[in-house]
């Protein structure tokens, strides 16, 4: 039971930082269609930018998390601006090929501004432990879990009810009316890569209290894809319900199959609920009458 | 190239506007202008342009040459063929497309108040939040919307999602979105199309009341040539990307061009 107790808490807390990621992911998809190749990378960047904020720039951690989060705001409007604006027009795919060379783009240049090696980060979330019954588990990943489901309810929220966020879903149903109800396209592109940006930051700071500052975070960003194919590629609950149920079954299948088997098992359970629903469990279902 | 003109007259001017795709020429070259308070048809077989015409107002498509002006909500008129559509739109000018473009996940009044989003002016934060008076507004929009949901008769369905909505329903939707943003031009691409004639007859009738009660000027495209040329003070009838005749109804339905134009060329016969 014990090893039940800490083998939760961990997956949850990976999941919800995988369904972070996934969100950022969700948001783009859903206003641009666009596959985001690089979403990972902008995790990496969201460690090293807030080991940079902390321990390079000396910041206290509350400045410096808002400043991680301000600089991804940035960075999101910028690869928006510059790798996908000259694109709009251009058949999705030539955008979805701009994100896997961005990705390539981002990995290369934490690499170069910080060298290869995992860098040694003091994490702000609280050390030690906390006793959950007889279980105990690291209380830096316990926090991790509300913070992470604060800023999706926040993503949930924002879809549901802001004006841009309408705009997105508007966008995503059907573009050429949108523009015909005077929907900014740009604008709104824009607040999406943002928005994803700031997802993948939080997510990446995360990553770095509660496993350190390296390169191998952009691998932990390969797990978005089964993330959102089983939660559906264009829904935010879908990304934080497959987030957490990958998560668990990575830890789990770890936990009582064996260490190789958590890399497998969530693609096993990905390709079963795919054979039963080809639009992962939440998202829209495609039928367009020719 | 936004600033105001000086001309008064018409809500709507075309000037040698032409268009092509590639080698296709959509326009050859249109003038068209129309006045205030008009309802005005465009009418002409298949692929004659008038969607084009349509879209070249909106800013769907960029005109390869020729001016286009077009009056705001504040009765000022500005060339609008160098703008963006979403800058088109927010000035207030409305449509309607010939293969509805509804939000089809969306419930009707989601829809409706869609249209109201260049009256919006809450930021991502503020309207997020709900900051700044902005249920006062929200508000104000509903209201809106309603008188809209009232006027078209959508009040049974205006929880319905619009994907689900009878074809005849969603077209009077797509009419109330257009409506919702406050247009000071109303673009309406075959609003009666697929209509049975009690359809037509309605929507017709919500047409005429867009343009005498709201006094909207409006530009109608359809194929429903007689319920067109009842409603239409003026009409101009394009045939191959060109105006090939324009004026009163009854003076353009007995038009020999038009009468070619629509029914074929005798062989033989001189023109």
């Amino acid at each position: 039971m014990d090893a039940f107790l800490q083998l939760t808490v961990s997956g949850l807390s990976n999941g919800t930082t995988y369904a972070l990621a996934a969100a950022g992911f969700v948001v783009v998809y859903k206003a641009s269609d666009v596959i985001n190749f690089a979403q990972g990378d902008l995790l990496l960047l969201g460690t090293y930018l807030i080991f940079f904020a902390l321990a390079q720039a000396g910041l206290p951690w509350s400045v410096g998390v808002l400043v991680v989060v301000l600089m991804a705001v940035a960075a999101g409007l910028a690869v928006e601006r510059l790798v996908l604006r000259p694109l709009v027009g251009e058949p999705v795919i030539s955008m979805v090929m701009a994100t896997i060379g961005l990705s390539s783009v981002l990995r290369a240049l934490v690499n170069a501004v910080w060298g290869p090696r995992p860098r040694s980060f003091e994490s702000f979330l609280p050390e030690g432990e906390v006793a959950l019954g007889s279980a105990v588990v690291s209380a830096g990943r316990l926090l991790s879990i509300p913070i992470a489901l604060a800023v999706l309810g926040g993503l949930g929220l924002f879809f549901r009810y802001a004006r841009d966020g309408i705009a997105m879903r508007a966008i995503a149903d059907d573009q050429q009316a949108a523009l015909s109800m005077g929907i900014s396209i740009p604008r709104v592109f824009g607040v999406a890569w943002g928005l994803a940006a700031v997802s993948a930051a939080v997510g990446g700071i995360m990553l770095a209290n509660v496993v350190g500052v390296s390169p191998n975070v952009s691998a932990i960003g390969l797990r978005v894809f089964p993330v959102v194919v089983l939660g559906g590629l264009d829904s935010i609950g879908g990304a934080v319900i497959g987030g957490v149920a990958i998560g668990l079954l990575e830890v789990y299948a770890g936990g009582y199959l064996g260490h190789g088997l958590s890399l497998v098992i969530p693609y096993v359970v990905l390709l079963l609920v795919l054979m039963v629903r080809p639009y992962g469990l939440f998202g829209k279902e495609v039928i367009e009458r020719v | 190239m936004t600033s105001a003109t000086d001309v008064p007259a018409a809500a709507l001017q075309l000037r040698d506007v032409a268009l092509r795709f590639g080698g296709v020429t959509a326009l050859a070259g249109i003038s068209l202008e129309v006045e205030r308070g008009e309802l005005f048809a465009l009418i002409g077989p298949n692929g004659a342009g008038k969607t084009s015409v349509l879209n070249c107002v909106s800013g769907l498509y960029r005109p390869a040459s020729g001016s286009i002006a077009a009056i705001d909500r504040r009765g000022v008129r500005r060339y609008v063929h160098t703008l963006p559509p979403h800058r088109i739109a927010a000035m207030g000018v409305g449509r309607t497309f010939q293969n509805i473009e509804l939000f089809k996940h969306m419930t009707v009044l989601d829809n409706l108040m869609l249209g109201r989003h260049v009256h919006m002016t809450g930021g991502v934060l503020s309207g997020g939040l709900y900051w700044g008076g902005q249920q006062r507004v929200e508000i104000e929009h509903r209201k809106q919307v309603e008188r809209i949901v009232d006027f078209l008769r959508l009040e049974p369905l205006r929880d319905s999602e619009v994907g689900n909505l009878a074809y005849g329903d969603q077209k009077l939707v797509e009419l109330g979105r257009a409506l919702a943003l406050d247009p000071s031009l109303l673009l309406l691409d075959e609003p009666m199309a697929g209509m049975n004639a009690e359809e037509k007859e309605s929507m017709a009738r919500f047409v005429l009341d867009v343009n005498q009660e709201w006094g909207v000027t409006v530009v109608v495209v359809d194929h429903a040539i007689d319920v067109v040329m009842e409603i239409a003070d003026r009409v101009a009838v394009m045939d191959f990307g060109e105006k090939i005749a324009e004026g009163a109804p009854q003076q353009v339905r007995a038009d020999p061009a038009v009468v070619t134009a629509y029914l074929g060329r005798q062989e033989g016969a001189a023109t």
